[in-house]
């Protein structure tokens, strides 16, 4: 059993129907009785009891088709596509849902089988409105590959030709299709009991089924965190990002217009599923020369400004620190982190009454924006009301981030378009670029020089481990590879749902000088911080989050954190709802294994000593971190909106 | 045994309190023993042997277990436990609390359909009777027993009578059944073993530690023993519920209730089969026509693709819609019965509606789903003729 | 919505959760509560009581739709069901449904402007054998004909008794 089931038998909402069989793993393999031996399509195979057939059955290499069914999510059975017949059943069992407990004789593709999974099909398309040459999942949907193999060539019980109902464009973020819903329910299944936001469900019942928001209302108005990771579970087209790629497309081509594209980490580890790559390729440097061959003007790193997230968020957090352990000010701790959208919102539907934990600091996808908007533009001498900004970001939710009219601390928008890998790859194949054989480039300066904390805030933990970096530094004056081989905090890493993590500084340093720049530091020496014992946590998908902020609320272990990290989806930003269809636990995993790659490349690893950020604080940010310029261009604030719907 | 007439013969006759009193003096091992020994089935329609399941029920380890009285009797045509609770409804409370005893439940639940609240009032009366008599509560007989029932109401949804959808309604969900296995004896209410069974059965319980299970196995046939109630409804002279050993024929059935010149039977309910009157001399039991009692007579001059429609219609909207095969195909065979209807329906698209059919038979999640086509596939392969080439659409 | 009649709304709410329980196989019996006492499952009276069950008002929604006898518009304070099925259809059901339609002047699905009838379809009501049946609220009528439909409607317009609103006897007894 996965992490993932484990977690969901464990903590799950979802019907106990849906969650999976509930018989009991052995756990010794080799006892008596822990194993039965059962017969598939007459290949034998031993198994672990409680084993579902259509487990089973890939262990031997037997590919039964499904519909319903997703490695992340708990059990439907509802699709019926992977029905089979066990000898002694009346009726076809479905191989996802059936728990094999006896020796059974199982047939995958008997005639009975056949038709009935070709009905089946039939049935689904009669419902499902919609041309595959006019639909963005055009080659990558479940449904149209199903009727390939199942070799559909005719519409057997009719197919619609007009939309029964209209898309929702109303969000930012995501868009919903009911015409191309099959009500296979993964988005609820996603929603509800992956995630625990609880904006979709299945409505009404018989042929009038649907899925449905709260009083059917638009996204926009419910309490969606934009996290996108319905969209990534979708067999369909019913769900899919808003899209603003003809936006890019005529800023690109307008000559008046500075168009700079900064890319986060973890689009680049996955962009070549979309070229046919596996899984956990990193394209970094074919991709910038990619964008500057469809006309970006500028490529930079997204990392910069993770860099200087950590500085932000890393001297907020000493600051707080020192008002509660040496001021005796009553201060929200443990702080949290920002840089997640989804989290944001998140919070500020579910627990508004927590936003004082909140970091101030804005997204590295924010603070690059007004830091382009600023400096950049003084630097090169462009008018801020001719850059257009676009960010290459993992994330559905970074779409309605951009458009938070709070984020224009430069005066204009900060970023103009989020665009998601997905897009990115789209536009990349519509100007005929092949992008796993373009020549390596590196980023645009002045913000190219980016560290490996940077880049490992695409990870879970990642965020984490780089603040940890640096603040160990920065208090210590020890270098982390010191105390860590490699610099590799590994406690932290990983994809269990909660860490949690006590680090203890070993010995205090002096404060150094980028600190000092800030006038206002209430301290001149680390003496308080000595021998003090750092808590930490990480929490990643929404349902762990609720944990753990429930656990603070309680009172319990958590509550006495002082900095915890917070990522709205499961496995952190490489498991974004912008990132190519599909995921699953082994694809994250390997798309993790190339962002610590990539970081382990770098030679400059800690934050703080990204030079491009230590000039920007030199030319810039001249009353240092946390001062009152960073203050008005890196930080923002919060809108408490609680769960009601008006 | 004697009983072909209208109204309630066996039942009325049995004491529950001393069907109780008889089950008690027991152990647990021996009261299953006796239900197993009644061969007993259930008698909501599907016929599972009831001594089987609570044996699992008892057998399954759970820090609670649960007695649920399934009184969501919504098929079409079956009003027998409508009957039984308001005449007699201590023959069901000690059937659950005998049940609850033998598989070591303390916490029994009366599902009551939404459409029968006007019963409620009574039931709690009778409840509060049995408690003040120690026949409910903490010492049933003032043996260190405790069982106690509580009523839960329906809100109307047919699908609840399947007990997986009968138990995600009693959690607070949608009624959508369950992936089987596990079954309820393992995974049942809130996960604990539990046993569902129909309020005839119930009643039948306290007929057979009443008067013995060699009685009850001596009514009826080898396989499907003791008496059976019939929900008898249509072109009769005398609708109403009956009392019948089980194994009577339809011939038989018809001469008691006054439907002799019948073209056709629906038996079953909308889910059980159409039974044209060539097949009257087959018999009633689990053996050759099963059903929960639903009975419903066609007269000569009945338009048997209306009969199909009137089903499909109430499929179609009764679905709960979880699974493909059912909310898709349902809808298709109504529309499919309009094309009949309008007279616009090839031999060849009939074809494929009778593969769908057996599609949903064989694919569908819950027996709702794989029961559903029945009657649509009996009244076409029995009334083929009277159904295609229609000239004039339906009457409006 | 009154704010007055949202808190008196919010109070019950708060009432019933404490005695069928804060937890999810609360939820029917609470919305059953809900809809007897106000005719209807508001969009209020689901955020509430989703929040008291610590569900989401979506799950709500998704119940309240699923079943027939709850409501998210509306109904009369006498909600008419009328038995469709085979044998109160053999039996006459058609002509019964066309005078309750002439009598209100709505058709099936909908509510009467004075807010006093809903007029509805039922899957069998277990009258079978006594049809065409109907209920109203909770009390069924059997063997009913179009001649009384009219009897059934004066019945319901001059009766503030039992069929005004739901039986709540039980209700009270375990109080």
């Amino acid at each position: 059993m996965s992490d993932q089931e484990k977690a969901n038998t464990q903590t799950s909402r979802a019907p106990i129907s849906q969650r999976g069989h509930l018989v009991k793993m052995p756990t010794n393999g080799t006892a008596i009785g822990a194993l039965v031996t059962i017969s598939i399509d007459g290949l034998e195979v031993k198994v672990p009891l409680g084993t579902t057939i259509l487990e089973a059955a890939k262990q031997i290499g037997v590919k039964i088709p499904t519909l319903c069914y997703h490695e992340d999510l708990c059990i439907a059975g509802v699709c019926r596509i992977c029905v089979v017949e066990v000898e002694g059943q009346r009726t076809l069992q479905a191989a996802c849902a059936y728990p094999i407990t006896s020796p059974l004789k199982i047939r995958t593709h008997t005639r009975k089988v056949r038709q009935a999974r070709r009905r089946i099909l039939d049935l689904l398309l009669s419902k499902h409105y919609g041309e595959c040459y006019s639909c963005f999942r055009n080659g990558n949907c479940e449904l149209q590959s199903l009727a390939a193999d199942l070799g559909v060539d005719f519409f057997r019980f009719g197919h619609p030709d007009k939309p029964t109902s209209e898309t929702d464009n109303s969000s930012y973020s995501v868009q919903r299709d009911m015409n191309k819903c099959i009500l296979c329910r993964r988005c609820v299944r996603t929603c509800i009991d992956l995630q625990e936001v609880g904006v979709l469900e299945a409505v009404h019942r018989g042929d009038k089924t649907r899925i449905s928001t709260f009083m059917d209302k638009p996204l926009a108005e419910v309490v969606c965190i934009n996290c996108g990771q319905c969209i990534n579970r979708c067999p369909t087209a019913a769900l899919g990002a808003a899209d603003p790629t003809d936006d890019v497309w005529r800023d690109i081509i307008n000559p008046a217009k500075h168009v700079v594209i900064q890319t986060a980490p973890a689009p680049r580890a996955a962009i070549g599923e979309c070229f046919g790559l596996a899984p956990g390729t990193p394209l970094t440097f074919e991709m910038n020369s990619a964008l500057r061959a469809i006309g970006f003007d500028k490529v930079f790193d997204t990392n910069f400004t993770a860099d200087l997230t950590i500085i932000e968020e890393g001297t907020e957090l000493i600051l707080r620190l020192h008002k509660a352990l040496v001021e005796k000010q009553p201060v929200a701790l443990p702080q949290f982190t920002s840089c997640s959208p989804g989290w944001v919102k998140y919070i500020e539907h579910f627990y508004p009454e927590m936003l004082p934990h909140m970091s101030s600091a804005k997204s590295p996808q924010q603070m690059f924006g007004s830091v382009i908007k600023t400096y950049y533009a003084k630097l090169h001498n462009l008018d801020p009301a001719d850059i257009v900004t676009v960010a290459l970001m993992p994330c559905s939710a970074k779409k309605f981030e951009c458009n938070r009219p709070e984020m224009a601390s430069s005066g204009y928008k900060d970023v103009d378009y989020g665009l998601v890998t997905r897009e990115l790859a789209q536009m990349f194949k519509e100007a005929g670029i092949e992008l796993p054989k373009m020549p390596k480039s590196d980023f645009d300066d002045p913000f190219g020089t980016a560290t490996g904390s940077g880049v490992i805030f695409g990870a879970t933990g990642g965020v984490m481990e780089a603040a940890l970096r640096t603040v160990i530094e920065l208090v210590s004056g020890l270098k982390v590879e010191n105390l860590y081989d490699h610099a590799n905090i590994l406690p932290v890493r990983g994809f269990d749902g909660v860490r949690y993590v006590e680090l203890t500084i070993p010995k205090v340093g002096p404060v150094p000088d980028l600190l000092k720049t800030n006038k206002h530091l209430p301290f001149d020496s680390w003496d308080w911080l000595a021998g003090a014992t750092l808590k930490i946590a990480v929490a990643h998908g929404t349902a762990n989050a609720k944990k753990v902020l429930e656990d603070i609320k309680a009172g319990g272990k958590l509550s006495e954190c002082h900095f915890i990290e917070f990522m709205a989806c499961p496995g952190g930003c490489l498991g974004g709802g912008g990132m190519p269809i599909p995921t699953s636990p082994a694809i994250r995993a390997a798309r993790a294994k190339a962002i610590y790659a990539e970081d382990a490349a770098y030679e400059v690893r800690k934050s703080h000593e990204n030079p491009a950020v230590i000039r920007l604080y030199n030319e810039f940010l001249t009353d240092g971190p946390n001062g009152h310029t960073a203050h008005h261009l890196l930080h923002t604030t919060y809108t408490p909106r609680g769960k009601y719907i008006a | 045994m004697n009983a072909n007439r209208k109204g309630l013969v066996t039942f009325s006759t049995i004491d529950p309190d001393a069907a109780l009193r008889a089950a008690v003096a027991k152990t647990r091992t021996e009261m299953i023993a006796e239900v197993t020994a009644s061969k007993l089935k259930g008698r909501g329609g599907a016929g599972f042997p009831t001594g089987v399941k609570w044996n699992l029920a008892a057998a399954a380890k759970g820090d609670a277990k649960y007695v649920i009285c399934n009184a969501d009797e919504g098929e079409p045509g079956t009003f027998k436990d409508r009957v039984i609770l308001s005449e007699v409804p201590d023959l069901v409370f000690a059937g659950m609390t005998i049940g609850g005893i033998a598989i070591g439940s303390a916490k029994g639940i009366v599902y009551l359909r939404g459409e029968y609240a006007y019963l409620r009032a009574q039931l709690e009366e009778a409840l509060a009777r049995r408690r003040a008599a120690g026949l409910l509560g903490p010492q049933i007989l003032s043996k260190s027993v405790g069982f106690d029932i509580e009523i839960r109401m329906g809100s109307g949804a047919y699908v609840c009578g399947e007990e997986t959808a009968l138990i995600e309604s009693l959690e607070g969900q949608r009624g959508e059944p369950r992936n089987r296995p596990p079954f309820p004896v393992d995974t049942g209410l809130g996960g604990q073993p539990t046993i569902v069974n129909n309020v005839e059965t119930f009643a039948c319980v306290a007929a057979i530690f009443a008067k013995g299970a060699a009685w009850f196995a001596s009514i009826g046939t080898e396989k499907s023993t003791g008496p059976k109630l019939f929900s008898v409804s249509g072109d009769c002279a005398n609708p109403g519920v009956y009392e019948f050993p089980m194994g009577i024929t339809v011939a038989e059935l018809l001469r008691e209730v006054g439907g002799e010149d019948a073209k056709a039977v629906q038996i079953g309910g909308a889910s059980g089969r159409c039974v044209p009157a060539s097949e009257f001399a087959r018999t009633i039991s689990y053996e050759d026509i099963s059903t929960g009692g639903s009975v419903m007579v066609f007269g000569p001059q009945r338009d048997m693709l209306a009969v199909a429609k009137n089903f499909m219609e109430f499929f179609v909207e009764e679905s709960c819609g979880q699974c493909t095969p059912c909310r898709e195909g349902n809808a298709k065979l109504l529309e499919g019965i309009e094309m009949l209807e309008e007279g616009r329906c090839s031999a060849r698209y009939l074809d494929e509606l009778l593969t769908l059919g057996e599609v949903m038979q064989n694919a569908s999640k819950c027996g709702l789903g794989q029961s559903s086509p029945n009657a649509f596939l009996s009244i076409v392969s029995h009334f083929q003729d009277e159904l295609m080439g229609r000239t004039h659409g339906p009457a409006r | 919505m009154l704010v007055t009649e949202q808190q008196r709304l919010k109070d019950d709410i708060g009432r019933w959760v404490q005695r069928y329980g804060a937890q999810r196989s609360a939820l029917i019996p609470v919305l059953q509560e809900i809809q007897a006492k106000y005719s209807q499952v508001s969009e209020y009276a689901m955020q509430e009581a989703a929040d008291h069950l610590g569900i989401h008002p979506v799950e709500v929604y998704s119940v309240v739709t699923f079943y027939a006898f709850l409501a998210e518009a509306y109904q009369g304070k006498f909600v008419i069901r009328l038995c469709r099925t085979i044998s109160c259809d053999m039996a006459g059901k058609t002509r019964v449904a066309r005078q309750l339609e002439n009598d209100l002047g709505i058709t099936f699905g909908q509510t009467t402007k004075d807010g006093k009838f809903t007029l509805e379809w039922a899957n069998c009501i277990g009258m079978c054998d006594q049809g065409p049946a109907l209920l109203v609220n909770d009390h069924v009528f059997t063997s009913v004909t179009s001649e009384k439909v009219h009897d059934i409607l004066e019945l319901c317009r001059k009766s503030f008794g039992p069929l005004a609103v739901h039986d709540n006897r039980h209700e009270e007894a375990r109080q």
